[in-house]
């Protein structure tokens, strides 16, 4: 032990030395023996260092799970949000008559299918069809045709299975125009039937 | 100044016959020569003073919009009558009237001769004292004053004034026609989704129906007080009531729980018929509105729509819309709704749509339109013999309504380019409009409206 401080000593000298002007003179470095203590202390020091990044670590992961625990609540929210607009959108597509009828026409029959489906997936869902002409006809028997027009596309909804009171039925014959022009494109796009939701809209579920 | 005013003028082009000829205010007339046969030469004579101007102007128009008369307009304006009679007397406001002697104390104080040469069967003189007004009927032919009335006259800002003289202006056609004229009515009308009225002259314009909420449909009470109304309730449509002097309003027992429309009144005040949908359809009920009770049911449909009820006018009949022979078309029944059967014949799968009824009050036509060629034409059936005649051709003329005179039909037309108003005589095809504003429809038009009810005298 002791001849290694001379050493030390000895090197260090030979350094002042050398550092006055001296002439180099090869060093000899003495390789480090480890010291047993400063081992422990230093397997401690990174020990504790661990536990405490593991610590940090485990604290990021709660956070980071529960802010993703949060995002997928508040996603889901965003998509069950999304659903029900969806579904909105889809209930509320309208259907259109010719001039002066009250038939459902073929291609408006896949529009009523779904809203079968929409009104079956959601059980408490009421609504209302309203009836409504072009321009062309007789003002007041309008308001008779309109309510063939909404009553023809309830007939079919509860042929489909839907519970007749959960389908109220209007006319508002030719007195609310969707558009507003006096030619064909606005006439067919006001013979029409709307959908409005009566009750049970806040969330809906897709069929 | 006689033998100009009879050189400067010719003969009055007179329609005689019923066409939609769109012959719309050929302005003033001037006829001179009476020709028997045609319609009566007439002359208001001309005053002075504000109060007498307004009280000329509205009689001299409603005298002209009764369509029974030529009216005679006076070139010269007073200087016939200062050319003609002796100093001071006549039309001079509130003034002294001298019967003075002369040649004219014979005749009345009026020229006769002068007139008959104008062509005049009837002048009327009007003179005005503090709160109340002469009418003078002179019969020019007899030489005479066949009638005098005299009325208590509001002040000229009053909102009755107009309508006091429009009273007297169809007593002065009863005195020389023997019936009535129209002066004294309005119309009821729709706008914007809200109901107006409006003077049969085209003067005062208002607002009747006060909600927010879309109305149709309006109908005068025999009474001349008030009128129902079909309005849009939450998914309903529900009938009411009101008093058109106070604005006050009832809703209708048992309507609004469904689509209620098309009221129309029994002669006799006490029944509204109107046309109801339901699931099964449209089809025709009755309340007795006096007791608010008894909903009564009158045509079972199924498969078709039974709708715009019109009683006849004496209570016994109803004409009706229906839809069981395809397209709509106009048929009759009993009121209580038993004997129904076609009314107005039709071509199976040629003649178009028919709708609109509404029995004329002599109970002699009932007047609807029809579709010809993809647009709207007013159409008037014969009751007695079950004829129709189109009355319009020219664009599209919808739901006719009878003055009480039973010849002239308020009506829709989109001739002038945008669907208002008009009027039209079916004895002489004249054609005005009523209404210089856009989407005004459904029209009802009054009976002769009475005087307002005077409150309990308090003096």
């Amino acid at each position: 032990m002791k001849c290694l401080h001379l050493l030390v000593v000895a090197g260090l000298a030979v350094a002042a030395v050398a550092a006055c002007g001296g002439g180099p003179k090869p060093a000899t470095t003495p390789a480090p023996t480890p010291n047993a203590d400063s081992i422990a202390a230093a397997e401690r020091a990174r020990q504790d260092s661990i536990a405490a990044a593991q610590a940090e670590a485990d604290r990021r992961a709660r956070e980071e799970s529960e802010r993703v625990a949060r995002q997928r609540a508040a996603d889901s929210a965003a998509a069950a949000a999304g659903t029900t607009t969806d579904v909105k959108n889809m209930l509320a597509t309208m259907i259109h008559f010719d001039f002066d009828k009250s038939d459902l026409r073929s291609d408006d029959v896949g529009i009523l299918d779904q809203k079968v489906a929409i009104l079956q997936a959601n059980p408490g869902l009421r609504i209302r069809l309203s009836g409504h002409c072009d321009e062309r006809g007789s003002d007041e028997y309008n308001l008779a045709l309109g309510n063939r027009r909404a009553n023809k596309a309830k007939e079919y909804l509860v042929q489909h299975g839907v519970d007749a009171g959960r389908i109220e039925t209007v006319s508002y014959g030719e007195e609310r125009p969707l558009a507003q022009g006096h030619d064909e494109s606005a006439w067919s796009q006001n013979r029409r039937d709307e959908v409005e939701i009566l009750a049970g809209g806040d969330v809906l579920k897709k069929p | 100044m006689l033998v100009a005013l009879l050189l400067s003028v010719g003969p009055t082009v007179r329609p005689s016959d019923c066409q939609d000829t769109s012959a719309i205010d050929r302005g003033v007339r001037i006829g001179i020569i009476y020709r028997p046969g045609v319609r009566p030469g007439m002359v208001v004579l001309p005053g002075r003073g504000a109060l007498l101007d307004s009280v000329h102007t509205i009689l001299n128009r409603d005298l002209d919009y009764s369509d029974r008369f030529e009216l005679i307009t006076l070139p010269g304006g007073d200087s016939i009558r200062v050319s003609t009679g002796p100093a001071g007397g006549r039309g001079g406001g509130g003034a002294a009237r001298g019967r003075t002697g002369g040649p004219q104390a014979a005749w009345g104080g009026l020229n006769y001769p002068l007139y008959q040469a104008l062509g005049a069967d009837f002048a009327v003189d009007v003179r005005l004292a503090a709160d109340s007004m002469t009418v003078e009927l002179h019969d020019i032919t007899a030489g005479a004053v066949r009638r005098t009335l005299r009325a208590k006259l509001p002040p000229l800002t009053d909102v009755g004034f107009r309508m006091a003289v429009h009273r007297l202006s169809d007593q002065v056609v009863l005195a020389a026609l023997g019936s009535a004229g129209i002066a004294a009515t309005r119309v009821l009308f729709v706008k914007d989704g809200k109901v107006d009225r409006i003077d049969q002259d085209g003067a005062d314009l208002q607002l009747v129906s006060s909600s927010s909420r879309q109305a149709m449909s309006p109908a005068w009470a025999p009474d001349g007080r008030h009128f129902a109304y079909m309005e849009f309730a939450e998914g309903h449509g529900q009938l009411f009531m009101q008093d058109m002097a106070t604005g006050q309003r009832v809703p209708v027992a048992t309507t609004g729980k469904a689509l209620d429309f098309t009221p129309a009144f029994s002669p006799d005040g006490k029944t509204l018929a109107f046309s109801r949908a339901t699931e099964e359809g449209t089809d025709l009920y009755t309340v007795n509105v006096r007791d608010n009770c008894c909903l009564q049911r009158l045509t079972v449909g199924r498969f078709s729509d039974n709708l715009s009820p019109a009683y006849s006018p004496d209570g016994q009949r109803i004409a009706f819309v229906s839809t069981r022979a395809g397209l709509p078309q106009i048929y009759v029944m009993a009121a209580d709704g038993t004997d129904q059967q076609l009314f107005a014949p039709f071509d199976y799968g040629v003649t178009g749509s028919s709708n609109a009824p509404e029995w004329s009050p002599d109970g002699q036509s009932l007047a609807f339109h029809r579709d010809v060629a993809g647009t709207l034409q007013v159409f008037v059936l014969d009751v007695r013999t079950r004829t129709v005649r189109q009355l319009t051709s020219v664009g599209r003329n919808e739901d006719p309504t009878w003055a009480p005179d039973s010849r002239h039909l308020a009506f829709v037309s989109d001739r002038s380019g945008y669907r208002q108003l008009w009027i039209i005589d079916l004895e002489t095809g004249r054609i005005r409009p009523l209404l210089q504003q856009s989407g005004a429809r459904l029209p009802s038009w009054s009976p002769r409206l009475p005087p307002p009810e005077t409150p309990a005298s308090n003096p």
